[in-house]
């Protein structure tokens, strides 16, 4: 039934098509002169298809005899994906191509991951789980070391690429262990037998190799030493993306695993991942404080943020899975503000990324300070801003699930998280005067910096809706 | 009018936004704008509590102009007021005309000044008004962000240090109260305030890592909810940031801070520590009686030997607030009312003394001590207005001073002898660093020659003053205009304290009888 198992998978399957035309344009085309109707279309693409999944069936279909797995858990993390991807790529073109960054291949990269995390939060078998990490994962290290000439930036790709590479080992050893000892690759498969015989010892090694892969590539302590080198190597438009869509398909897929999977022996992982989330949230807000660069500042930042939306996966509920996608839906829309901003964060033409230039930077941009004021208070997650509700869906799961040592670990973890984003806003409305910041920034990124800065505030009233959705994804995936 | 309570609460936001939007320009004429535009809708917010408190009905100790609509996650949108909130809502919208007149010789950023303090007035009254858990920390917390800029900002030469401790430790006091906040939601399954009123949280003796934790559940959300309002109280030995914050503030940012955020601490406790955890507010209402008689004398000694006029004020707050949570912990009528009587008192002399700091201060820029001294001879009306407002902060009878600290003394006594005889030197000790004061900035011989020149207090600040001289003198002479209000309340929440407190010693009794057998 090839026809009816392509309908399920139509959107990848299109978008690696439209990856493999933009490709053939560029190269026999105009080369880089093409990049950035490429660039243009790929967004535009990346919205249709959003669109299509959007309206299309939420109902639960398989496909490739399970391999893949169509159902509202994937399609909500696709839509984040989606249109986070569309969002950076469009956002950071402008900084591309005032840099000489701006290849055609960029695009086609970009298309390529987007294909890859798609087929990994549609995984429905080990074996798709890899193939959509590593179609994701090798077009991420190529784009990190995109600028060739820059020592930073090579160095980023390269580390990104060992790191990722061991972590892709960690990960397919326990694949293959998990393999070994259930005779099968498929979630449904690997789940019943722990229904019948119990969680052996080898399926428990298999799942804490799994889970120490994935958690490098959602960056959680202990496995988070590559980001911030990489945030802050990569191009800046790079690490826009780093930060967005790549983590949520991460995110997912690791829900996906222990609920498919493992979904019958919650005990087993909770404890794992409640681990990594108390030693992430700990890690990037204490290590962030040190920072004098904005890029590594947003690195831990991030690894924090994973460490919260890990809290609500720890709780093993419906209720902590719809927590964590709501944690991520708010997240990447901050990111997606915050990076906005530091994209045009340059003096004399020259990108500039340490905090102190933000120098009183509130009177001589009142609104963007502002708009970036309410970001980082959202990130600090002090209410009435969006960023609050995240980590009370995260921590009200934990509740739920009897986990208080996690909840109050992190609160605790986001009192010191606080300091760092105020130290910012400090800057900004305290600081002494110095150089200012060039005060042009391109119209896509001020429109995207207020506008996320407005979802912040005014999503207080019914978070857009976000949470029905939300709800009816994490149904589908816990039953 | 049914949305009376969110008209009340939005307003000042709502002209914030107007503020933000549509008020452009960097000149004079703006800044003038903006504090007109910021003094009309207080004025105006004042005048809808108005209606609010004709129309509330003293008698009925429910919540009235209740207001409910459904939000996130099985939370609500809902928001009333008893006698227990209605003149904090009051207090906030009365003080803030008179906080934004004080601001009217700020020159620096004044558009965003304005809106920082129509946001914060926002947040106030919300906390006063939601009747919803959440609700209620989403307000209550948001008032950090405004006065950390305000601090921050406007604020004096150490205000970077004083606004990240401001913010810092509150936040960490607010956040364990979050969790609990989340496992009252998971335990009762709803976030309404009224429902979780009447909900018996579980008070048997549990386990943890090896400890024996007697009253259960109860003692730790009890201790979560501590957390929080004894930072924002603050209550010795939690209160080191106030006298930083305060010092650092501008004279409009101490006033609300001392006037109507620290009740907030105050206010939490009434609505939530007492009511809803009596056998954990029983159990460890000794630990806060010592800690208020503590907080009255240390922080009064301290108060004598301070050089700052607004640190000594500041002081001075911690020690009235002890009174503050001495009156709720003794849990029964007198002390309760004498506690919601003293913070609105405080709330008028705290807000004149600082005013009154700011009024030199504005002259002088200089808030030490040694500097003045002699103001009388050129100051006559000033000498005359501080003299009340010393006179109250120490609590002479027929100012409003008085009658707070009387009532909680009254309801002390009943039950700690002891930390009433303790924390009745205090008072001794506040007649000696107020007057000391006094005497200091505003009597003998004016032989500085920097104040040779200084002018007396102009039509402004006269205007700014009166409504405080005559609430503070009502107030001493007529205190029933505020235990009528809040009388009813207070005995419906003392009598429930009292009948969960029974049950629960009946339910005790059972079980150690049914073990003895």
């Amino acid at each position: 039934m090839i026809a009816s198992d392509l309908t399920v998978a139509l959107p990848e399957v299109l978008l690696a098509v439209f990856a493999m035309a933009a490709l053939m344009a560029g190269a026999y085309g105009g080369k880089d002169k093409l990049a950035v109707p490429i660039l243009w279309a790929t967004a535009a693409v990346f919205v249709l298809m959003a669109l299509v999944i959007g309206v299309g069936s939420y109902e639960t279909r398989t496909a490739f005899g399970g391999l893949f797995i169509a159902d509202a858990f994937a399609q909500f993390s696709k839509l984040i994906i989606l249109i986070s991807a569309a969002v950076v790529m469009v956002m950071g073109q402008d900084y591309l191509t005032s840099r000489n960054l701006m290849r055609f291949e960029y695009p086609v990269l970009i298309t390529l991951a987007v294909v890859g995390m798609m087929v990994m939060v549609s995984a429905g078998d080990l074996i798709t789980l890899y193939m959509g990490l590593e179609l994701q994962s090798l077009s991420l290290y190529v784009i990190a070391a995109m600028r060739r000439d820059s020592q930073k930036s090579t160095e980023a790709g390269l580390k990104y690429f060992i790191l990722g590479a061991l972590a892709s080992g960690l990960l397919l050893y326990g694949a293959s262990l998990a393999y070994g000892y259930a005779g099968t690759t498929q979630f449904a498969g690997i789940i019943s037998t722990i229904d019948e015989d119990g969680m052996s010892l080898g399926l428990l090694m298999g799942l804490a190799f799994i889970l120490a892969g994935l958690a490098f590539k959602v960056s959680a302590a202990p496995f988070h030493m590559w980001t911030p080198d990489v945030y802050e190597g990569a191009p800046t438009a790079v690490t826009a993306f780093f930060a967005t869509a790549p983590k949520v398909a991460a995110m997912a897929l690791l829900a996906r695993v222990v609920h498919e999977a493992f979904g019958a022996v919650p005990g087993d992982w909770s404890q794992i991942i409640a681990l990594l989330a108390v030693l992430s949230m700990f890690v990037g807000a204490i290590a962030a404080i040190g920072q004098r660069d904005i890029k590594r500042l947003m690195a831990y930042s991030s690894i924090t943020h994973m460490g919260f939306a890990m809290v609500g996966l720890a709780a093993g509920s419906a209720q902590g899975v719809q927590a964590m996608l709501i944690y991520m839906a708010i997240y990447v829309t901050m990111n997606i503000g915050m990076f906005a901003f530091i994209l045009s964060m340059s003096r004399d033409g020259r990108p500039v990324t340490t905090i102190d230039s933000l120098n009183q930077y509130a009177k001589a941009e009142p609104l963007r300070a502002l708009a970036l004021l309410i970001l980082l208070f959202s990130l600090a997650g002090v209410p009435p801003l969006v960023g609050f509700f995240g980590k009370f869906y995260v921590l009200w799961a934990a509740v739920e699930a009897g986990m208080i040592w996690l909840a109050v670990a992190g609160v605790i973890a986001s009192v010191i998280g606080a300091f760092y984003y105020l130290r910012i806003v400090y800057y900004m409305y305290f600081g002494v005067e110095t150089d200012p910041l060039d005060s042009a920034m391109p119209p896509i990124q001020s429109g995207l910096l207020i506008a996320s800065a407005a979802i912040m505030v005014l999503g207080v009233v019914n978070l857009f809706g976000v949470e029905g959705l939300a709800a009816m994804a994490a149904d589908s995936l816990v039953r | 009018m049914l949305n009376l309570l969110s008209i009340i609460t939005f307003t000042p936001l709502l002209a914030a936004a107007i503020m933000a939007l549509f008020l452009r320009g960097n000149d004079e004429a703006t800044d003038t704008n903006a504090k007109w535009l910021a003094f009309i809708a207080t004025v105006a917010t004042f005048l809808f509590s108005l209606i609010l408190l004709f129309g509330f009905d003293p008698q009925d100790t429910g919540f009235q102009f209740v207001e409910e609509r459904d939000w996130i996650m099985g939370l609500t949108y809902k928001m009333g007021v008893d006698g227990i909130s209605i003149l904090f809502v009051m207090l906030t919208t009365f003080l803030m005309p008179i906080t934004i007149a004080a601001c009217w010789t700020v020159t620096h950023r004044v558009k965003e000044y304005m809106i920082a303090f129509l946001v914060l007035e926002t947040l106030m009254i919300g906390v006063f008004t939601a009747l919803d858990l959440v609700l209620f920390y989403l307000f209550f917390e948001a008032g950090l962000i405004p006065m950390f800029l305000i601090i921050g900002i406007w604020g004096g030469k150490e205000r970077i240090y004083a606004a990240f401790k401001f913010f810092l430790y509150t936040f960490l006091g607010s956040v364990l109260m979050l969790v609990a906040m989340i496992a009252m939601y998971v335990d009762a399954g709803t976030t309404d305030i009224p429902t979780l009123l009447t909900h018996e949280f579980s008070a048997g003796t549990i386990t943890l890592a090896g400890w024996q934790i007697v009253g259960g559940a109860q003692t730790l959300m009890w201790l979560a909810f501590f957390a929080s309002f004894a930072v924002k109280m603050p209550m010795w030995p939690v209160h080191t940031w106030l006298p930083d914050a305060h010092v650092q503030a501008p004279t409009a940012g101490s006033v609300i801070l001392a006037a109507v955020l620290l009740k907030m601490g105050g206010y939490g406790f009434l609505r939530f520590s007492l009511p809803m955890f009596p056998v954990a507010s029983d159990l460890l209402a000794p630990l806060v009686l010592w800690l208020s008689a503590i907080a009255i004398v240390y922080t009064s000694l301290v108060a004598l030997m301070q050089t700052d006029m607004k640190k000594l004020i500041a002081y001075s707050s911690v020690a009235h607030m002890g009174f503050v949570t001495m009156g709720i912990f003794a849990a029964n009528q007198q002390g309760i009312d004498g506690a919601i009587f003293q913070m609105i008192s405080h709330g008028f002399i705290s807000g004149a003394l600082f005013l009154g700091v700011g009024v030199i201060y504005d002259r002088m820029h200089t808030r030490e001590i040694a500097a003045y001294g002699g103001l009388i001879n050129r100051m006559p009306v000033y000498a005359a207005v501080f003299l009340l407002f010393t006179m109250a902060n120490v609590g002479l009878p027929g100012t409003s001073g008085f009658v707070g600290e009387f009532l909680t003394f009254l309801a002390v006594f009943q039950v700690n002898t002891w930390v009433a005889l303790f924390a009745a030197t205090g008072v001794i000790l506040s007649a000696g660093y107020a007057l000391w004061l006094y005497r200091r900035v505003v009597m003998g011989e004016m032989i500085k020659n920097s104040l040779k020149s200084i002018t007396d207090m102009d039509r402004r600040e006269k205007a700014m003053m009166a409504p405080l001289v005559v609430m503070t003198l009502l107030l001493g002479v007529y205190p029933a205009a505020v235990t009528d209000i809040i009388g009813p309340s207070v005995t419906a929440l003392v009598d429930g304290h009292v009948a969960a407190l029974a049950a629960y010693e009946a339910t005790t009794d059972a079980a150690v009888r049914l073990a003895q057998n």
